[in-house]
């Protein structure tokens, strides 16, 4: 450390080269979130209340199915890169990179898990 | 891992409180934060009073006036008085700002005086500016041009010139940035509202000719996007200026080319 400027402390090893594909990909999410999410609470409310019959027969249809489907993914897509934003900021070294393996595969679990069941009760 | 609380040799005791001048009927209290290096104790807050019928209506006259003519010991920047130098740049009651440009009649209360949060200190009010001073001349702040002509001067229209508005007057004081939690927590990484602002200060001006390289530099998920949009650079800014606004623009500008 005693060798680097401080102008190279600053720069360190240069521009990464990436961060605006992962921009753009979090404000498409946030838009499709706007349109997506009173659509969910509207089909999930509907289907509330009923029967188990009921509501096999509701998520049979094609239109809840898929509306909570669509939800699952880019929900649960949107909330892992913000909650990995907020350790990249928060957590650093090691501790940073278990978290974040940790914090996907936890999110592509709960995505998978919620597939399946919709799955299940579609079909 | 990110620190919640300070380390045990930066907790901050109470310090000295000086007498109060003797007849005066306008007094105010001063709150200063003081460290020496040289001493190895903790940070400790002196008090002060001041006589306000016998002193200048700034932060910075207070300040003055409580070394001339209380404690010469008292350590901090100061160099034009009116906003221009940025040196006295401090965190008054709570808000960054320069002591020179704001006034005591804007505080109620105490006058609580720290120096600028999350940076080392050098002594007192003195923050070690460094590495942010470093990061400034990391963007490029120069105009860099590739073709020799115009062989005079560059000529800018008035609508170019206008671009420039609300960025040139920055005089780098670093309150935005020291007010900005995420440069608190990445600022070795992510160069922080004024540097950005200056980086686009540079980007937008017409006679520049490196705006793809500049922009290739920015193109990094710390350097640029820890920004997120907090505001706290705006709301501080002594200038009021918009630092956030400019990093939006950044971004902007970032799509445009890769989308």
């Amino acid at each position: 450390m005693r060798y680097l400027t401080d102008r190279k402390r600053a720069v360190g090893l240069g521009a990464g080269g990436s961060g605006t594909q992962g921009h753009w990909q979090m404000m498409v999410r946030s838009m499709i979130m706007v349109v997506i999410t009173p659509l969910f609470l509207i089909t999930f409310g509907l289907g509330l209340g009923g029967t188990y019959e009921e509501a096999l027969a509701y998520y049979s249809q094609p239109i809840p199915a898929i509306i909570i489907a669509l939800s699952l993914i880019v929900g649960l897509i949107q909330l892992m890169c913000e909650a990995n934003e907020a350790i990249e900021d928060y957590i650093h070294g090691v501790k940073e990179k278990l978290t974040l393996v940790a914090t996907k595969a936890f999110a592509y679990t709960l995505i998978v898990a919620g597939l399946f069941a919709l799955v299940k009760l579609a079909l | 891992m990110v620190q919640l609380t300070l380390p045990k040799n930066s907790r901050i005791t109470t310090g000295k409180t000086w007498p109060k001048p003797e007849g005066a009927t306008n007094i105010r209290k001063f709150q200063i934060y003081r460290w020496n290096p040289d001493d190895g104790q903790n940070p400790r807050v002196d008090t002060y009073f001041l006589d306000m019928d016998q002193c200048g209506p700034m932060v910075l006259d207070a300040l003055i006036k409580i070394k001339n003519e209380i404690d010469p010991t008292l350590t901090f920047r100061r160099s034009c008085r009116e906003g221009i130098c940025g040196s006295c740049a401090m965190n008054i009651d709570g808000i960054n700002t320069l002591a020179c440009i704001y006034g005591m009649d804007e505080i109620k209360g105490d006058v609580k005086i720290y120096p600028l949060p999350h940076m080392p200190v050098v002594k007192d009010l003195i923050p070690d500016l460094t590495h942010f001073y470093a990061q400034h001349a990391s963007i490029m702040p120069w105009l860099e041009t590739k073709t020799n002509r115009p062989a005079k001067e560059w000529k800018q229209s008035i609508d170019d010139r206008k671009k420039l508005d609300g960025l040139y007057e920055c005089v780098m004081c670093a309150s935005c940035s020291t007010s900005c939690p995420s440069y608190w927590w990445n600022g070795d990484r992510y160069l922080g509202p004024a540097a950005l602002l200056h980086a686009y200060r540079w980007i937008i001006d017409s006679r520049d000719e490196a705006t793809g390289e500049r922009l290739d530099e920015l193109e990094d998920p710390f350097k640029l996007y820890r920004c997120h949009t907090i505001m706290n650079c705006a709301k501080t800014c002594p200038k009021g200026l918009n630092p956030a606004k400019a990093i939006a623009e950044i971004k902007k500008m970032m799509v445009d080319r890769a989308v």
